[in-house]
């Protein structure tokens, strides 16, 4: 008995040895250290949370259109550092005066990863498909175009193909944002013989035109896309390969980054920065900013109904020391819903000052001389906009105090909280927004306009000449009329102070300083195909 | 004994029943509607009734209930709300790399928490004794997310001893055979990789093995104390016996009784933990997939997830009762 025992330690220890000894070999992940660099031709991307579907068309999140972004093509595409746009699967396009017909000459010898010709009729026939769909189908179609086909509301009214690479859109109603839309990834074209082929199952299988070919996929662990080798823009892509892993917290994130596990990690927290940015080994991406994190005023409850009370709350918030402390000074401050990079922002806008005396004689003026208590909803997630709702929470928190606003931190899990302030059931909340297309639209009308109550206007805010100006926009094709009018909206959201705009953050990305080529999109989903090793 | 094995059995199925029905009723009762979480925060009013009316949850629940339990029956764990994908065919890689996981740290906590409690409660008193139960102390109390991130700075980014994420090195992954890659690996043959993935699992099964390790050496250490007070031991000691014939010959089997339970206890708990550290180790396993579907209301996930893990924790007691029969003659099961 008593040898058995020493050999079972003596063989647990043997364990132990070889597999510390076994470690030692642990530098030989390719790529690891920056001694061969030249010969990496394969990319490890790090991100929070994995893919819904691979199906562009048919899901909301970003994690998704991030991965499906390399596999297919849109008939246009943005810029690479804003949202202009710019040819892609379509080479040249007219629009008619009055706004109604789009024709778009497409690109020649295009092929599907599946070997399938790209043309008119597959534009056509996407189109179809997304159009004859509905909200739980193809949810961004209905959001993005005005319905679907049996809708009055439907912006298109027919898409045809007027020969093999020409392809006329005619629209019910002019729609300023629509070459913009068409430029979202969730309209990427997809290869029609694998829609019909794998049916519902096509999220599992993509097959479109773009740089990467989908390959394999892990749930929970990764996703890997290889070279296109027939890629229609010549040269490109770079890599072999792309590879999408999950790892859900940032700091590991970030260890498994400093490991050389992964080439490129996103959502770095802000205060990481001085980590990544001392070492040569690594570089920082700045993703262009095109979010806004705010604190909600529910325009419908207690003293908040007042609108001198959500002035008032307005001059009492320090953005500038929350920048400082929470973002690494990463963030610029924010006076209106909307970052500046969006065509319409209304830069005359003056914020509201950190002035507390005036905060007070503003809440004397509204009969709270003494202040009031609420509540103040932290964010329970971390986000690029809100790297730690909790701790930003407290610190206006303290600046409510000061003008005699008691605020009671209350947080709830992150599917319960949207739940509740849909129903409108927060006094005060943090939260944010990044844009899916850079139109203004998609910040005033989304978040403000009073048809969005109940989804994304949180705050209950309810004004009729906004709502007015903000439809008028919608349908108006001439550009600078359009940002008149936004402008005029920012004025009276200022003025009648639904929200505190915090903060205008730059998603803080890190990667291999041998990395090159790589342009983080402000939209947040980028392309890889101009990516490589130095 | 088989009569007692068969009851046990028997019983499993209305205590599984009741698990069931707690479940449903209790994530149903969480606020946050499934059909919102999936289609985000930008999704539009009918878009989220629509997709609520296709899920079939603005049905009543009795009928989802009766629904759920009639696939269940027919062995049909339901399908995730949220991909689409049927459960029980998803399911298994998820539970391998948990089980695989599980397994490391129980074997770790057990080596060297019983051993360390022998020696504990043998030099009871003594510089080792007063170490190991400070050790213990601060492992039964120590966050594992700490921990986790620790170990990764420590072992993978100072040292470079060993990877910080995943279950195998994405560049170079592994080919599932039975998901349980330490098997796959040595079926295939492939002993580079067998290593890779025994690196893989050390830091994440040693932040699972704390607490349970730390438990269980306290545990012993107790048991042993008690034991070794007992006559026949000091008969024993007094005869001149070595410490590791009276140790593992006299006072273990007596000792390692109420050890068992607490091992077994603790195995299940494991499970619980597994979420924590599979989130830091960004472990592809059950725990995760729970959490996840818990995040996004992934009803069906949620349920038949916990029925398997309830199902696991029931037989693991299930062992441990058999198993203080064959340790311990006295014990009779009628």
């Amino acid at each position: 008995m008593r040898k058995k025992t020493w050999l079972t330690w003596l063989v647990m220890m043997l364990a132990v040895t070889l597999v510390l000894a076994g470690c030692g070999k642990s530098k030989q992940t390719a790529g690891g250290g920056s001694d061969k660099p030249s010969t990496q031709d394969t990319l490890v991307y790090g991100r929070g949370g994995d893919s819904v579907s691979l199906d562009p068309a048919t899901v909301t999140d970003g994690e998704s259109l991030k991965v499906t972004k390399n596999i297919f093509d849109t008939l246009l595409d943005y810029n690479d550092n804003d949202t202009s746009v710019k040819p892609a699967l379509a080479t040249e396009w007219t629009i008619s005066k009055d706004g109604l017909t789009y024709t778009f000459k497409l690109r020649q010898g295009v092929k599907f990863h599946d070997g399938t010709e790209f043309n008119a009729d597959a534009v056509v026939f996407n189109f179809e498909r997304w159009a004859n769909g509905n909200a739980d189908k193809f949810p961004y179609y209905g959001s993005m175009f005005g319905g679907y086909k049996q809708d009055d509301s439907h912006v298109i009214k027919e898409v045809k193909a007027l020969d093999k690479y020409t392809v006329q859109f005619v629209l019910k109603r002019p729609q300023a944002p629509f070459l913009k839309n068409l430029a979202m990834t969730p309209f990427a074209i997809a290869s029609p013989e694998a829609v019909k082929k794998y049916g519902d199952k096509f999220g599992e299988h993509p097959v479109g035109t773009g740089p990467f070919v989908f390959k394999e996929w892990k749930r929970n662990e990764r996703i890997v896309l290889e070279k296109n080798k027939d890629y229609w823009e010549k040269g490109y892509p770079k890599l072999n390969r792309l590879i999408f892993v999950s790892i859900p917290d940032n700091s590991a994130r970030l260890n498994a980054l400093l490991k050389g596990e992964i080439d490129i990690m996103e959502d770095l927290n802000p205060t990481d920065l001085k980590q990544v940015e001392g070492n040569k080994e690594f570089q920082i991406f700045k993703r262009p900013s095109m979010n806004v994190a705010y604190v909600g005023l529910t325009a419908t409850r207690g003293p908040l109904k007042n609108k001198l009370v959500r002035q008032a709350l307005n001059y009492a918030v320090d953005k500038k020391a929350i920048i400082d402390a929470f973002y690494a000074g990463q963030a610029e401050p924010a006076k209106n819903p909307m970052p500046p990079s969006i065509p319409g922002y209304n830069d005359a806008i003056q914020d509201y000052p950190f002035d507390l005396n005036k905060a007070k004689e503003l809440l004397a003026k509204a009969g709270y001389p003494n202040g009031f208590e609420i509540e103040l909803w932290a964010m329970p997630v971390p986000r690029p906009y809100m790297p730690d709702g909790q701790k930003i929470a407290e610190a206006i928190q303290a600046n409510f105090a000061k003008i005699g606003v008691k605020a009671k931190i209350v947080t709830y899990e992150w599917a319960t909280y949207l739940d509740k302030l849909a129903k409108g059931e927060a006094d005060a909340f943090l939260l944010g927004w990044t844009g899916d297309n850079g139109d203004a639209d998609n910040f005033l009308y989304a978040l403000l306009d009073k048809d969005s109550i109940g989804s994304n206007n949180y705050t209950y805010f309810s004004n009729d000449e906004l709502h007015k100006i903000l439809v008028e926009a919608q349908t108006v094709s001439d550009e600078n009329k359009r940002n008149e009018l936004y402008k005029k909206a920012q004025e009276i959201i200022k003025e009648e102070a639904p929200w505190i705009p915090l903060v205008h953050s730059t998603p803080l990305l890190a990667g291999k300083a041998n990395i090159q080529g790589f342009n983080p999109h402000p939209t947040g989903s980028d392309k890889f195909t101009k990516v490589e090793f130095r | 004994m088989l009569s007692y094995v068969v009851r046990r059995v028997l019983m499993v199925i209305p205590v599984l029943f009741g698990m069931s029905l707690v479940v449903f009723f209790m994530i149903r009762a969480i606020p946050g509607n499934p059909a919102q979480v999936i289609l985000g925060q930008k999704a539009t009013k009918e878009a989220v009734a629509a997709l609520t009316h296709k899920l079939g949850l603005d049905e009543p629940w009795y009928v989802q209930y009766v629904k759920y339990i009639g696939g269940l029956l027919r062995g049909d764990l339901g399908e995730s709300i949220r991909t689409g994908a049927p459960i029980a065919k998803e399911i298994w890689p998820y539970l391998a790399a948990t089980i695989e996981l599980s397994l490391a740290a129980m074997l770790i906590a057990v080596i060297i928490g019983v051993n360390a409690g022998i020696i504990s409660a043998w030099f009871q008193n003594s510089w080792f004794d007063y170490i190991a139960m400070v050790l213990a102390l601060i492992g039964v109390s120590m966050p594992i997310f700490w921990l986790g991130l620790m170990e990764q700075w420590l072992f993978s980014i100072q040292l470079d001893w060993l990877p910080t994420a995943g279950r195998e090195d994405v560049r170079n992954p592994i080919e599932p055979i039975t998901h349980l890659y330490l098997i796959d690996t040595l079926l295939s043959g492939n002993t580079d990789q067998f290593w890779q993935v025994v690196q893989h699992l050390v830091l994440p099964s040693m932040a699972l093995a704390t607490i349970p390790m730390a438990i269980i050496a306290r545990m012993t250490r107790s048991s042993m104390l008690e034991v070794m007070k007992s006559d026949y031991i000091r008969t024993a000691r007094a005869k001149g016996l070595s410490m590791f014939w009276v140790v593992y010959k006299h006072s273990l089997k007596n000792a390692i009784i109420p050890v068992l339970t607490v091992i077994g206890l603790q195995t299940g708990l494991l499970l619980g933990g597994a979420i924590l550290t599979e989130t830091i180790f960004s472990w592809p396993g059950i725990g995760r997939y729970i959490y996840d579907a818990i995040g996004y209301r992934d009803y069906p996930v949620i349920q038949s997830g916990i029925l398997i893990i309830a199902t696991i924790f029931i037989f693991i007691n299930l062992i441990v009762d058999l198993l203080y029969a064959i340790i311990d003659p006295r014990i009779k099961y009628n």
